[in-house]
This record gives C-alpha cells, sequence and structure tokens, in this order.
C-alpha cells in the first residue's frame, strides 16, 4: 500500500503529460499511455495485484485449507504458464466453457472448499471478488510475451465463438449500440480514446491481449469480467452477470480473433 | 457444485443438434437464450432494455453476415422509421446553441449507474466533432464542424433552409429515417432528449452565431 502512495504524484505527472499531448497533437492518448508505461517500467502498480495473486495462489486457503496449486486451468493440474492465452476453452469436469475466472472460481470452489455461487455474486473489488482478479493477474502475467491461440476443436468452443459474434453485433438498448457500435471499424476513437477492432487482431497487446489491466484513471485492477460489465454499462444495456454464457462468449470470440497477439499482461490503461 | 448450476445455458449448448443446413438457425436460437439468461436489473436499467425492434434486430443479423440489408428491407426501415418523427411544436426548430453545447458534451443518462431522474446528455462529442473549441472529440461520426455554413444556412428561418433544417430535425429525432442501419441513437424517438433539448441541438449545429458555424 506504502508503495502505491508513493506513486501517485508520479501518476499524476504522467496523467497531465497525456492530457497535454493530446492537446497539442490531437493524437493519439496511445503515446501518453506508452511514455507513462515507460514511466513506470520498476513500478507497475499490477505488480502488486499480480504479487497478491501468487501468494493467494500458494496459500492453503478456505475451509479444505488447500492452496490452489493443482488447479487445472486447461492444460494440466498446477500448470500456469501459457494457460491464459488459451483461455477461455471447453472443460471436461464442469462440462462448459470457462474464462480464467470462472475457472479459478470453480478451482476455489473444488480445491478449497469456497462457495462459487457467492464468489459470483459479489461485487468487484469486495471479498473474494478481489482475490480473484488478483489470481487472474498472477496466472495471466505467467503467459506475458505468449501469442493468444484459443482451442476451437471443442464443439462447445465453436458454439460459443458464433453465440460471442452475435452477442457482439447484437444492438439493443435506448441507444441502439452493440460491441460493435465502437468495436467494429479500424482507426476509431471515443472522445480522445482509441478504440481497438475487435472483429479481427487488433494487435499485440491490444484489446483483448491488453487484459487484466491496472487502471491509472481510477487506480484500480479490472479482469476481462469487469471491462466487459463496464462496456455493458455504457452500452445502456442491463447488467451482465458474472461469468455469464454471453461473457464467457464475447470472450471466445475476441480471443480466437486475436490469434497471434502477444498478451502484455498486466498492462496498464487510462 | 453450485458454481456450476449458475449457468446452465451450456445445456442447451450441448444438446443442440448443429446440422451443416440448421446450423445458423440454431446458433441465433442459442444465442437468444444465452442472452435471456445472462443479464440482470440494475438500478434503473432493467432486462427490458433487451427488447428490440424488428429493425435492430435485421441490422444485427446484417452485420454478423457481414453483408449490408437487401435495399428492399433498408427502405422498408426508412419509411417506418420516418414515419415516427414528431415534428416540433408550433415550428419551432430552433432553441439556445449555448445549451446545445451542454447537451453536446454531455454523455450522462439511461446507463445503471445514473441516478433516476438524472437530464440526459447527447453523447455528441463521443463521436462528432463540432465545436472547434473543443478538441476532445471522438470518431465514429463525421465532422459536424460548420455544419450549417456548409450548408449555406444563413437564415434557418428562410424558405431556403426549410429543406437542411427538417432533414437535421429528423435525422437528430430519428436517424433510421434516412440510414435503416445507423449506428447513431435515435435521440428523439427513444425519449433519449426531449423536444427542448432537440431544439437546442439544433440551435448548435444551425444557428449562424454558434461556434460551430463560426
Amino acid at each position: 500500500m506504502k508503495k502505491n502512495l508513493v506513486m501517485r504524484p508520479v501518476m499524476l505527472a504522467a496523467l497531465m503529460s497525456i492530457g497535454l499531448s493530446a492537446a497539442h497533437a490531437q493524437g493519439s492518448a496511445a503515446d501518453g499511455i506508452a511514455k507513462y508505461r515507460e514511466m513506470l517500467q520498476d513500478g507497475n502498480p499490477a505488480e502488486l495485484f499480480e504479487a497478491k495473486g501468487e501468494d493467494l495462489w500458494k496459500q492453503k486457503r478456505g475451509p479444505k485449507n488447500a492452496s490452489l496449486e493443482q488447479c487445472d486451468l486447461g492444460k494440466g493440474p498446477g500448470v500456469t504458464k501459457g494457460a491464459f492465452v488459451e483461455l477461455p476453452r471447453f472443460f471436461k469436469d464442469t462440462g462448459r466453457v470457462q474464462d480464467l475466472e470462472t475457472r479459478l472460481i470453480t478451482c476455489m470452489e473444488t480445491l478449497q472448499g469456497f462457495n462459487g455461487e457467492e464468489i459470483a455474486k459479489t461485487p468487484f473489488r469486495q471479498g473474494e471478488m478481489a482475490n480473484v482478479t488478483a489470481l487472474a493477474t498472477y496466472v495471466a502475467t505467467q503467459s506475458k510475451g505468449m501469442r493468444f491461440k484459443l482451442p476451437q476443436a471443442h464443439k462447445q468452443e465453436k458454439t460459443m465463438f458464433e453465440v460471442g459474434k452475435r452477442a457482439f453485433f447484437q444492438r439493443a438498448g435506448t441507444h441502439d449500440f452493440s460491441c460493435a457500435s465502437c468495436h467494429g471499424s479500424d482507426d476509431k476513437r471515443i472522445r480522445l480514446q482509441d478504440l481497438p477492432n475487435l472483429t479481427k487482431n487488433p494487435g499485440d497487446g491490444i484489446g483483448f491481449a491488453a487484459w487484466p489491466a491496472y487502471r491509472v484513471s481510477n487506480a484500480q485492477m479490472w479482469g476481462m469480467q469487469l471491462r466487459l460489465n463496464d462496456c455493458y454499462r455504457q452500452q445502456r444495456f442491463p447488467e451482465p452477470k458474472f461469468g455469464s454464457d454471453v461473457t464467457i462468449a464475447l470472450g471466445v470470440y475476441m480471443g480466437v480473433n486475436a490469434k497471434g497477439a502477444e498478451s502484455i499482461v498486466p498492462a496498464i490503461k487510462r | 457444485m453450485n458454481f456450476k448450476q449458475l449457468t446452465t445455458s451450456m445445456a442447451i449448448v450441448a444438446v443442440a443438434g448443429l446440422t451443416a443446413t440448421s446450423a445458423w438457425a440454431d446458433f441465433d436460437k442459442i444465442t437468444a437464450d444465452v442472452v435471456k439468461k445472462s443479464f440482470q436489473d440494475k438500478g434503473t436499467v432493467k432486462v427490458d432494455r433487451l427488447d428490440t425492434d424488428e429493425a435492430n434486430r435485421l441490422c444485427s443479423a446484417a452485420d454478423v453476415k457481414g453483408k449490408p440489408l437487401a435495399k428492399k428491407v433498408a427502405q422498408k426501415i426508412e419509411a417506418d422509421n420516418l414515419k415516427t418523427i414528431k415534428w416540433p411544436a408550433e415550428g419551432k426548430f430552433l432553441g439556445d446553441w449555448k445549451e446545445g453545447e451542454k447537451i453536446a458534451q454531455s454523455g450522462r443518462g439511461l446507463t445503471w449507474s445514473d441516478a433516476a431522474g438524472t437530464p440526459n446528455g447527447g453523447n455528441c462529442y463521443n463521436c462528432h466533432q463540432i465545436s472547434k473549441e473543443e478538441i476532445s472529440y471522438g470518431t465514429l461520426g463525421p465532422s459536424l464542424y460548420n455544419y450549417g455554413k456548409l450548408r449555406g444556412v444563413t437564415d434557418p428561418s428562410a424558405a431556403a433552409s426549410k429543406a437542411i433544417v427538417e432533414y437535421t430535425w429528423g435525422k437528430l429525432y430519428n436517424s433510421r429515417a434516412y440510414n435503416a442501419c445507423s449506428q447513431m441513437p435515435r435521440a428523439g424517438h427513444m425519449g433519449i432528449l426531449n423536444e427542448t433539448q432537440l431544439q437546442n441541438v439544433m440551435a448548435l449545429l444551425l444557428d449562424p452565431a454558434s461556434p460551430v458555424n463560426k
């Protein structure tokens, strides 16, 4: 926490430089963010969440007093390296396609004895949900620099891609927005914020390959579940339930589209 | 295994027999079931926000296919939406551009985190350049800088301006009247902006005194 406090003035300066560069150049906020990343090379705040996640992964916890070290994230019990860039994927034991966050909750339930349903209903950044985010940051970081290659061999994985594609283009709500309203074409901005085109591979460390990420604007660590939740809020849609199939399907759609994109987790975002 | 029961829609995915010919329709059906189970009410936003109209369904399906709508279908959507346009009382199309600028700036309203009764903004700058002074604008829509000036509007109440003034009102009220699958919210039709707010945004775009036309 102390480390976090010390960083605040640096963040403020970086944010100001983001604002200034935008004012000068009408250019992308990405330049400012890149500068900010450089300044934080030795102290990315996301690393605090990664460290917390590593502790949680190894610590004996829950009613069963067990660690998560035998959690199977798709590449066998305990294998974390490379697991993230192949998620969401189908899991035989649960009979469903799962993303990193929902899979972690399954492990917390089966290995540690937590109540998964209760965790899934916990608001973001609170209680065990905050731990899920930290764990996701840790596990995802084990695949830093690796390229997305989601499996599409299982029928349910293929189905979820098709469902995700349809959810992506679903127009509804008071504003008739869909995901594609903002993320359907190249080189667009909302205000000064660059928008990735998520109907294809938008590039290394962009879009799906940029989460989980530390958000400078609110000093919070966000996983993909919260990222999607806030997108739907801005779309004027009702709230997607945590881990619901629409969120998993969108993960499959974006992840398959991002094939070959390098994961830069843990990322820093505006 | 409570968490496994949390979402049961995968069962639908598993049992659906997907033959090559029916796969497309099956995916549509599975998606509808998944969507139905995946969302919940929050704040003032209820799940009925997902109950949308035929135009949205047709446009979404066209987007999934990556093909534009058939011309006839598009024309029908446009004609139907044109009929919904409510023209302003007593022919008063323009209000106060200064108020219009505030509406264009505001992105508030109608999300689950907005308190009930929050005045809705127009979200205009999220997608459009409008006045030259505001440099933080989006590029999803075309630039509207010099909107009236470029269209030769020197006196919005003159007969020569009638066509463009009416078109602009219609476009703000229900964008689909002119472009079946427009990405622009239907500000009047969907009750995002009221008549007074629309008049003010109209002034921002068309009043020769507005910074937009300087």
